[in-house]
């Protein structure tokens, strides 16, 4: 079968640095093709070359025997490409409609708004995906997973014979993932090429016909999924053999003094209470769908999220804390869930985003700030947590998703805290940068720190933690500790959640 | 990787610390507003031989040192996102209050503390409005800069407070070694800001704020405090340019300062600052300030129509922005 989409021998550098060496890539009609490779491989500068964002130094890309040159996105739509971004595109305040057509909207023949074609229009095209929503409330109502269909309702009401899924699943629940490649399969019937980017292989292994890797710019090679397995896959990715990803759980977790502990919490009003007690040096797991209310839950018990009552204690003596800063001052952190609006200040050094919230440590005079010491300080910091970046000048924008992380990670190594809540911290990082922060949570918890770790990946979960509470509808509604600790059994409480009971 | 910074730095040392200089003006913000006023200077030296004299530079740096100084608590609120249309108003207010108590026989330094008080209180109102009454600066301050005319009006019967010492005139035309005291003055304050926004973690935070707001506040820093300061700190440096304005009017004028925070604006953009904040300088806000002075003068000198002068600066300080703005890849 001849590939609709051929991309030949693509090079691109910025500002000198090559960042892709030649990638060639075709794409068939009807086939889910995925991407995949660590962050930094040269994916997203590939995926924007496609979609005309960013234009190649050389190379070509053709789409349906015909080579194209973009010079704008717009002419990636016209000729066919979709592309569903990470971070969405549509407007929060529209509808479903408004937000499929917009800036070409249809118009009746008195040149108004001609909203009833447009409503069928729409329907039609959601019909095509097989889902059902609620066209007329504005799409920040809505799920996550439906905003996603109506970004791909959008790329198909323009015609596109190409779709870009650019790491579609990472913030969607395992049901909306299931109907997620329901809709995907259903495009494949009709005839649309896809190109998937995921760093799950099982989602790969079960929704992809073929799969690309790339690794630091160079294209590795195209398997047919029948033909491969995840070892081969991971070797191609990073070019050597992972070993078990996680560090080893101590014997039996230590049952030592309790740091932390939540009483009598309640997210909203009509929640029965709950809570959870976290103990010096172990990892306990927050586990559950996404929307669970595990954020709001680390959040409020903070001071950054309303809730209904609740009641803090840290080590000993309660604790009101009206804002992050009054925890930060008992010692309790939060790595946040996104990085890139909450968790740093792009536009800051990698320097100054470990020291913000501790200038204290560089005091001098006073009042001033110790320059060489921060330095000194940031590099010890960059060391331990293995930061790869030029130095700590190298603003944090230019650096990798994983090296990010650790920047973020790094800001709490830094200061004396020792209750850290890590909300997502391995999210949209490569399976290298993930084991580093395995190790060096186990290693926080060796000397003497407690962490709470929200994931929505159970074999993280089941791997990393100590003990686990599993949420439900924003509340705990089960505690595992132990040989407990299974994907069945977390999965069964987080969608079940069948036991109302509080298991001590 | 540390090495290609090793390599760099012996590179740059190869050149000279002149040239190592030059590369860190080059990539800083402030290269631009640099050779905006490096061009309007020269372009004012062929209009005008007067221009480079002693007495013109100190002269127009006379001239600049009142929307100088606002500027610098400008820079302060703009780098953290936000915006104060107070100033001019507060300016006016705080002048005619330390005016009006001088008169009325308060020993004269205690009415110019006065004065700055009001400026500082204003200031901090502002700043709980917005931190803690979470309502969008610029409407703040647009009605606090009603409440601050009114004041000053309903204080002074709208007409000018005249009739003070003669010592205080000293801050408006005095000079200390040849050197205009209102010039002094201006440089000492932008001083003073460049230490806390380069050197102390305040400074730090206050870029943090403009840069991510959630990310600074999540990760432990008072954000509502800072930003109270913020606004603080723009009212003081407001009051302290009253205090200039009053020693070179030598009275309290309830009208001073119309459209001053649009030129203190102005300057802080001229000198590179982001509006949306995050990114700048206060260095950068003290050459934008000469340079929108250097314009005033050299238009002056070169006897340009008043009218005209406004259109040539509006043109000026939109083709600044445009060289200067953001390009994205």
């Amino acid at each position: 079968m001849d590939p609709i989409l051929t991309i030949k021998d693509i090079e691109k550098s910025f500002i000198g640095v090559k960042v892709l060496h030649g990638v060639d890539l075709d794409v068939r009609a009807g086939e889910v093709h995925a991407l995949l490779g660590e962050n930094g491989a040269g994916k997203s500068t590939l995926m924007k070359i496609l979609c005309g964002i960013h234009s190649p130094d050389t190379g070509t890309i053709t789409i349906a025997g015909q080579e194209r040159a973009f010079r704008h996105y717009d002419d990636a739509v016209a000729a066919g490409v979709g592309i569903v971004f990470q971070e969405f595109s549509l407007v929060p305040y529209l509808n479903a409609v408004e937000n499929i057509f917009l800036g070409r909207e249809l118009r009746n023949k008195f040149g108004l708004l001609d909203k009833r074609a447009m409503s069928a229009r729409a329907i039609a095209l959601l019909d095509r995906l097989g889902v059902q929503m609620d066209l007329e409330v504005p799409i920040g109502h809505l799920s996550v997973a439906q905003q996603q269909f109506i970004e791909i309702a959008k790329a198909l009401s323009l015609e596109a014979r190409i779709l870009v899924l650019d790491e579609p699943t990472a913030t969607l629940t395992p049901n909306e993932v299931e109907h997620l490649f329901e809709v995907m399969r259903q495009l494949r019937e009709q005839g649309v090429a896809m190109v998937f980017i995921s760093h799950h292989l099982d989602e790969i292994f079960e929704i992809c016909d073929r799969i690309s890797v790339l690794r630091d710019g160079h294209f590795v090679g195209t398997r047919a999924v029948v033909e491969t397995d995840i070892d081969q896959l991971v070797e191609m990715m990073v070019g050597r053999r992972i070993e078990a990803n996680f560090p080893p759980k101590p014997e039996k977790p230590p049952k030592s003094e309790v740091v932390l502990e939540l009483e009598d919490f309640r997210l909203a009003r009509d929640h029965a209470p709950g809570g959870f007690r976290l103990h010096k040096g172990e990892i306990l797991g927050f586990a559950g769908l996404v929307g669970s209310g595990r954020t709001e839950t680390a959040l409020a018990m903070l001071g950054a999220h309303k809730c209904a009552s609740r009641k803090v204690t840290v080590n000993g003596i309660d604790r009101n804390f009206r804002e992050p800063a009054d925890a930060l001052a008992c010692g309790v952190g939060l790595l946040p869930e996104s990085r890139k609006t909450e968790g740093l200040v792009t536009a800051f050094s990698v320097k100054h985003n470990i020291s913000l919230n501790n200038y204290g440590k560089y005091r001098q005079a006073g009042v001033l700030i110790d320059g060489p010491r921060e330095t000194q300080s940031t590099l010890d910091v960059m060391g331990r947590v293995s930061v790869k970046a030029q130095g700590p000048d190298t603003p944090v924008e230019t650096l990798s998703g994983g090296n990010q992380q650790k920047v973020v990670i790094g800001r709490w190594i830094n200061h004396h805290a020792n209750i850290l809540i890590f909300d997502e911290p391995t999210r949209g990082i490569d399976v290298g940068a993930k084991a580093e922060i395995y190790h060096l949570m186990r290693e926080l918890t060796e000397k003497g720190y407690a962490i709470i770790m929200i994931s929505s990946e159970l074999p993280e979960i089941i791997g990393m933690c100590d003990r686990v509470c599993v949420f439900k509808g924003g509340r705990i509604v089960r505690e595992l500790e132990g040989d407990a600790i299974t994907p069945e059994n977390v999965m069964k409480h987080a969608t079940a959640g069948e036991s109302h009971a509080l298991a001590g | 990787m540390h090495s290609l910074d090793k390599q760099a730095s012996q590179r740059d040392a190869a050149r000279g610390p002149l040239a190592a200089v030059m590369q860190r003006v080059q990539r800083s913000n402030i290269f631009l507003p640099l050779v905006g006023l490096v061009v309007v200077c020269i372009l004012m030296s062929f209009a005008s031989e007067n221009f480079f004299q002693f007495n013109n530079m100190m002269n127009v740096m006379r001239q600049v040192s009142i929307i100088g100084i606002i500027a610098v608590g400008m820079t302060f609120v703009i780098l953290t996102g936000g915006i104060d249309l107070s100033v001019g108003a507060v300016m006016a207010l705080s002048g005619t209050i330390a005016a009006g108590l001088m008169v009325n026989g308060l020993d004269p330094s205690i009415a110019l503390l006065a004065g700055l008080g009001v400026g500082l209180g204003f200031g901090l109102f502002n700043g709980v409005m917005v931190s803690y009454g979470r309502m969008p600066p610029i409407i703040v301050t647009l009605a606090t800069m009603g409440i601050a005319r009114g004041l000053g009006l309903m204080y002074s019967g709208g007409y000018p407070i005249s009739g003070l010492p003669s010592w205080v005139s000293w801050f408006g035309n005095g000079r200390l070694f040849d050197i205009p005291v209102p010039v002094i003055m201006m440089l000492l304050i932008y001083f003073v800001a460049w230490v806390v926004l380069e050197r102390t973690s305040f400074g730090r935070h206050v870029y943090a704020i403009g840069g991510n707001e959630q990310a600074t506040r999540l990760s432990g820093v008072r954000v509502s405090r800072i930003k109270l300061a913020v606004y603080g700190i723009s009212g003081l440096t407001t009051a302290l340019a009253a205090v200039v304005l009053t020693g070179r009017l030598m009275s309290g004028q309830p009208n001073a300062g119309m459209g001053f925070e649009l030129d203190a604006i102005a300057a802080v953009v001229l000198g590179g600052t982001a509006i949306a904040g995050g990114r700048g300088s206060i260095i950068g806000t003290l050459i934008g300030a000469t340079l929108l002075g250097i314009l005033n003068n050299g238009l002056n000198l070169m006897g340009v129509d008043p009218y005209v002068q406004n259109v040539i600066k509006g043109g000026i300080i939109l083709l600044a922005i445009y060289i200067g703005r953001e390009r994205r890849a």
